[in-house]
C-alpha cells in the first residue's frame, strides 16, 4: 500500500463524510432556503474532495488523472453556487416565505425585494 | 468595452488561446506532435469565434499584481469553504438545530458586473450565507444565523474580506 493510496483514501473518506452530512442537513432543515444552505456547501466540498482523492489515488500509475480532476474541480466550484443561487432566486420569485424562528425583524429585506417584484409585475 | 485598442484585443486573444491550450493538454495528456498541432488549430478556431464574448465583459487586465491577488482570493475562498462545511456539520449534528434564519441586505463597492458575480458566488459558499438576488449594487442575502440587520454591519460581517481582495484584482 503506497503513500498515495493512503492520502487519496483519506480525501475520499473526508468527502463522503461531508456528503453524508449534507444529506442529513437537507433532511433536518425546516425550509427550502436552509436546505439549500446545507446542500450547497456540503456537496461542493464533498464532491471536490472525492474527485481530488481519486486524482491522488492514481498518481503513481496514471499521473494525468490529477490534471483532469483539477479541471473538474474548477467546474464544480464555479457551477455549484450558481445553480443554488438560481434555485433560491426562483423560490423567492414564486413567493415562498422563509421559515423564521424568533422575531419578524429579520424579514424586512425579504419584503423589500418582494415589493420591488410586485411593482415590476404591475408596470 | 468595444473601444478597446487592437493590441489589447490581440493580447486577450493570445491569453485565451493559451488557457484553452492548457486545458487541451490536460485533457489529452500527451505531448505528441500531432496532438499538439490539432489542439493548437482547434483552440485557435474557438478563440477566434468567441473573442467578441471575451472582450465585451469587464474581465480583469492580467498583470503580476492581479495574478498574485487571484491566488490570495483562491486560498481565502478554500479556507472559508472548509470553515463553512464545519459550520454546517456543527448545526446539523446538534439535536436542537441552532438556526435563526432571516434575509438581510447590503450595498457593495464593486463596480463591474463580473466582480459582483464572483462576490455573490463566494458569499454563497461562505459560512451560513446564501445570495438570493443582486439588484444593481444591493445584495440580498439569506443568513442562517442572523446577528444584525443593519446594512453596514452586514457588509462588514459577510463581504468585507472578499471585497477588499476583489477591489485589488479588478
Amino acid at each position: 500500500m503506497s503513500i498515495f493510496e493512503i492520502i487519496g483514501g483519506f480525501f475520499i473518506l473526508l468527502g463522503s463524510i461531508f456528503l453524508f452530512l449534507g444529506g442529513l442537513g437537507i433532511f433536518r432543515m425546516p425550509d427550502i432556503y436552509n436546505r439549500l444552505q446545507a446542500g450547497t456547501k456540503a456537496t461542493t466540498l464533498g464532491a471536490m474532495s472525492v474527485i481530488f482523492g481519486v486524482g491522488i489515488l492514481q498518481l503513481e500509475d496514471n499521473w494525468t488523472w490529477i490534471l483532469k480532476a483539477m479541471i473538474i474541480l474548477i467546474f464544480i466550484a464555479y457551477s455549484n453556487p450558481i445553480s443554488s443561487h438560481a434555485l433560491a432566486r426562483a423560490m423567492y420569485k414564486s413567493k415562498r416565505y422563509p421559515y423564521i424562528k424568533s422575531t419578524d425583524d429579520n424579514m424586512d429585506a425579504y419584503r423589500e425585494i418582494n415589493d420591488n417584484q410586485s411593482k415590476e409585475e404591475k408596470s | 468595452m468595444e473601444n478597446l485598442s487592437f493590441s489589447k484585443k490581440a493580447a486577450r486573444f493570445v491569453l485565451h488561446w493559451i488557457l484553452l491550450m492548457v486545458v487541451w493538454i490536460a485533457f489529452t495528456s500527451s505531448f505528441a506532435t500531432q496532438e499538439l498541432l490539432v489542439g493548437a488549430g482547434v483552440t485557435a478556431l474557438i478563440s477566434i469565434l468567441t473573442i467578441s464574448v471575451f472582450t465585451c465583459c469587464e474581465l480583469p487586465v492580467l498583470c503580476p499584481k492581479s495574478i498574485f491577488y487571484m491566488f490570495v482570493f483562491l486560498f481565502t475562498f478554500l479556507f472559508e469553504l472548509v470553515k463553512s462545511n464545519i459550520d454546517v456539520a456543527r448545526r446539523v449534528l446538534t439535536p436542537s438545530l441552532p438556526i435563526n434564519p432571516g434575509v438581510v441586505k447590503f450595498k457593495t463597492n464593486l463596480k463591474t458586473n463580473f466582480s459582483r458575480m464572483v462576490l455573490a458566488n463566494a458569499i454563497t459558499l461562505t459560512p451560513g450565507t446564501l445570495s438570493l438576488d443582486v439588484i444593481d449594487d444591493t445584495f440580498y442575502i439569506h443568513w442562517i444565523d442572523v446577528k444584525t440587520t443593519d446594512p453596514e454591519e452586514v457588509h462588514k460581517e459577510i463581504a468585507e474580506k472578499f471585497e477588499n481582495i476583489l477591489l485589488k484584482i479588478f
